[in-house]
């Protein structure tokens, strides 16, 4: 039954949103339009230039697209941590931790937004016009990869997500910054990353590891090689990362809960 | 069910001078050891900043104590907060753990769903509390639109679903008007009298403990200044009480042994007869009164607790009183 609690969670929380159902419409509506306005800027781009960076209109859209489907996903789901230091101040937090569950879990499902569906909708729009337009020689193994691909990317997201709020518990307004390097990373990911200038490329892409949400996938369903030099199956090692920063997030949560608890620092 | 050895809480408070940031370390909970037995009700009573809510959330597992040993139901509740979670309830008066946009029933059903409780022990659980709190007719209402109350009584059924041994209350009755306070005293009395739940509840509101627990501990800066039955209290901090009597004609007072001080008023038809407890008992004044007096009416005066716990304050002792 452990298992059965957090969709149930989820459930409830969907129940209560559609209580209102305008405002749930328009909310939607917003998201779609919101990922549809990166789109745009990507198209007016490509009217000016033919490639970016060596990669045509419709390879930087399937980047774009993956970028887009793994943040939307993320969201959906760490999204719900933004409200972190109004959990802390207002000692809802204290709520979460009196109950039998896990926090992190319990934060996730507690405050799902149906309405960013919306930006995944929009994403996985795209990536299928992408992916009927671009030039890839299909085997079993992409096609896992690109299954694949959004999963691991929203796992590397939502794990950035954790570890920039985590900041929350020492600082009240650390919401700010949490919000630069999960959203900035978004932008960040959604172009081929040798388009950016040298160290920032090196910190968005392997500090925080968003060079593997779209952009090494993508080279790797193209079989491009990487303006910046790494081998080819660099690609496919996506969900690894992903499982590592999940890795690295978890600890920096636990140590952030232990901080607020009392026994860190 | 409940067992606190010299507890201590530090807190780290940021005092900023200039661009200069430095610390303090202030002492919330300093040294504080008790035991609560199965079925007690404990009021835990002190002034803002006190350090009861830090006691509350050490004893539930939220805070880690800087030092001490606390067990609760045989659990050290910060190393094992989610299986202790399962077996105690706890109500906060000032937060919700209540879903703000469902309506009250389907809160309780997640709840019932987190805390694993089978579909026969909810129904009878709920139908219980829903009768005894009268939240029949608002089951189906958000609880954004229940009052402050009704919300409460929500509160206390969402806390008791999972049939908990020890029930923590801080502040359930803050903010709630006279006839609500009055309804959850009494479904909170009947629950430790009838299942034997055992209660502890901070309170600012004193005839919380004068309805609801035998057993009173005052807490201050920290430290604890008192546990004990309320009576012995009373009789330990202030040890005069007064005989009020009517007299059917004016006179004057009736001179009795063991009256320490008198007070007249409507003209001699009421004396106030202060007498100290260690030394005489109402009984054996009323005796003597009567034999000199036509008496009309009279009434033994309690101190307030109020007063009691006023006057424990003034005290600040360093030993705690023994019960």
């Amino acid at each position: 039954m452990a298992e059965t609690i957090y969709p149930r969670l989820i459930g409830a929380r969907l129940k209560s949103q559609m209580s209102y159902r305008v405002s749930f419409a328009m909310d939607f509506l917003t998201q779609v339009l919101a990922q549809g306005y990166e789109l745009i800027v990507i198209l007016i781009l490509f009217t000016r230039i033919d490639a970016l960076g060596g990669f045509s209109q419709n390879e930087v859209l399937l980047m774009y697209a993956f970028a887009g489907a793994a943040f939307g996903v993320a969201d959906l789901f760490a999204g719900q941590l933004d409200h972190l230091p109004t959990y802390i101040r207002t000692g809802s937090f204290d709520v979460l931790l009196m109950r039998p569950l896990r926090l992190l879990p319990q934060i996730m499902c507690s405050d799902i937004r149906l309405r960013r569906i919306g930006r995944i909708t929009g994403a996985l729009a795209v990536m299928g016009y992408a992916l009927a337009h671009v030039d890839v020689a299909w085997s079993p193994a992409k096609v896992l990869l690109t299954v694949l691909t959004p999963i691991a990317g929203a796992v590397i997201y939502s794990a950035v997500w954790v570890v920039a709020c985590s900041i929350c518990f020492w600082i009240v307004e650390g919401r700010e910054f949490a919000n630069a390097v999960t959203y900035g990373s978004n932008a960040f990911t959604s172009y081929p990353i040798n388009v950016y200038s040298r160290p920032l490329r090196w910190v968005m892409a392997f500090i925080v590891p968003g060079a593997f949400v779209a952009y090494y996938p993508s080279l790797a369903l193209l079989e491009k090689q990487d303006p910046i030099g790494l081998p080819g199956w660099v690609g496919w090692t996506s969900p690894l990362v992903a499982a590592l920063a999940a890795g690295v997030a978890a600890l920096v949560w636990r140590f952030a809960v232990r901080h607020y608890r009392g026994t860190g620092s | 069910m409940i067992e606190v050895r010299e507890l201590r809480r530090e807190f780290k408070v940021a005092t900023s001078k200039g661009l200069r940031r430095n610390y303090k370390t202030v002492t919330a909970v300093d040294g504080v050891t008790f035991d609560v037995q199965a079925g007690e009700a404990v009021g835990y009573v002190g002034p803002n900043g006190a350090g009861k809510s830090t006691t509350i959330k050490m004893l539930t597992g939220i805070l880690v104590p800087s030092s001490g040993h606390i067990r609760v139901h045989g659990v050290d509740p910060s190393r094992q907060r989610r299986d202790l979670a399962k077996r105690i309830g706890v109500v906060f008066g000032q937060r919700s753990q209540l879903w703000w946009d469902l309506p009250l029933k389907d809160s309780f059903d997640l709840l019932r769903s987190i805390y694993r409780v089978s579909a026969q022990d909810y129904r009878t659980r709920l139908d219980e509390c829903v009768e005894l709190l009268g939240l029949q007719e608002l089951l189906v209402t958000p609880v954004r639109q229940l009052s402050l109350g009704q919300r409460m009584r929500g509160e206390i059924t969402a806390a008791l679903l999972h049939a908990p041994e020890l029930l923590v209350l801080d502040e359930p009755t803050i903010g709630l008007d006279l006839e609500s306070k009055e309804r959850l005293r009494e479904f909170l009395a009947d629950l430790n009298a009838r299942r034997g739940t055992t209660l502890l509840l901070t309170t600012h509101d004193l005839d919380d403990i004068e309805r609801l627990c035998p057993r009173l501990m005052v807490i201050d800066r920290g430290r604890v200044l008192a546990d004990g039955p309320l009576d012995d209290l009373r009789a330990e901090v202030t040890p005069e009480r007064e005989l009020v009597i009517d007299l059917r004609e004016p006179g004057p007072a009736p001179d009795v042994p063991g009256v320490t001080a008198v007070r007249s008023e409507a003209n001699g038809l009421r004396h106030h007869l202060t007498f100290r407890r260690a030394e005489t008992t109402a009984a054996q004044l009323i005796t003597q009164v009567v034999r000199q007096v036509e008496v009309h009416d009279l009434a033994v005066v309690e101190p307030e607790i109020d007063d009691v716990i006023r006057k424990l304050y003034q005290r600040q002792l360093d030993q705690p009183v023994t019960r």
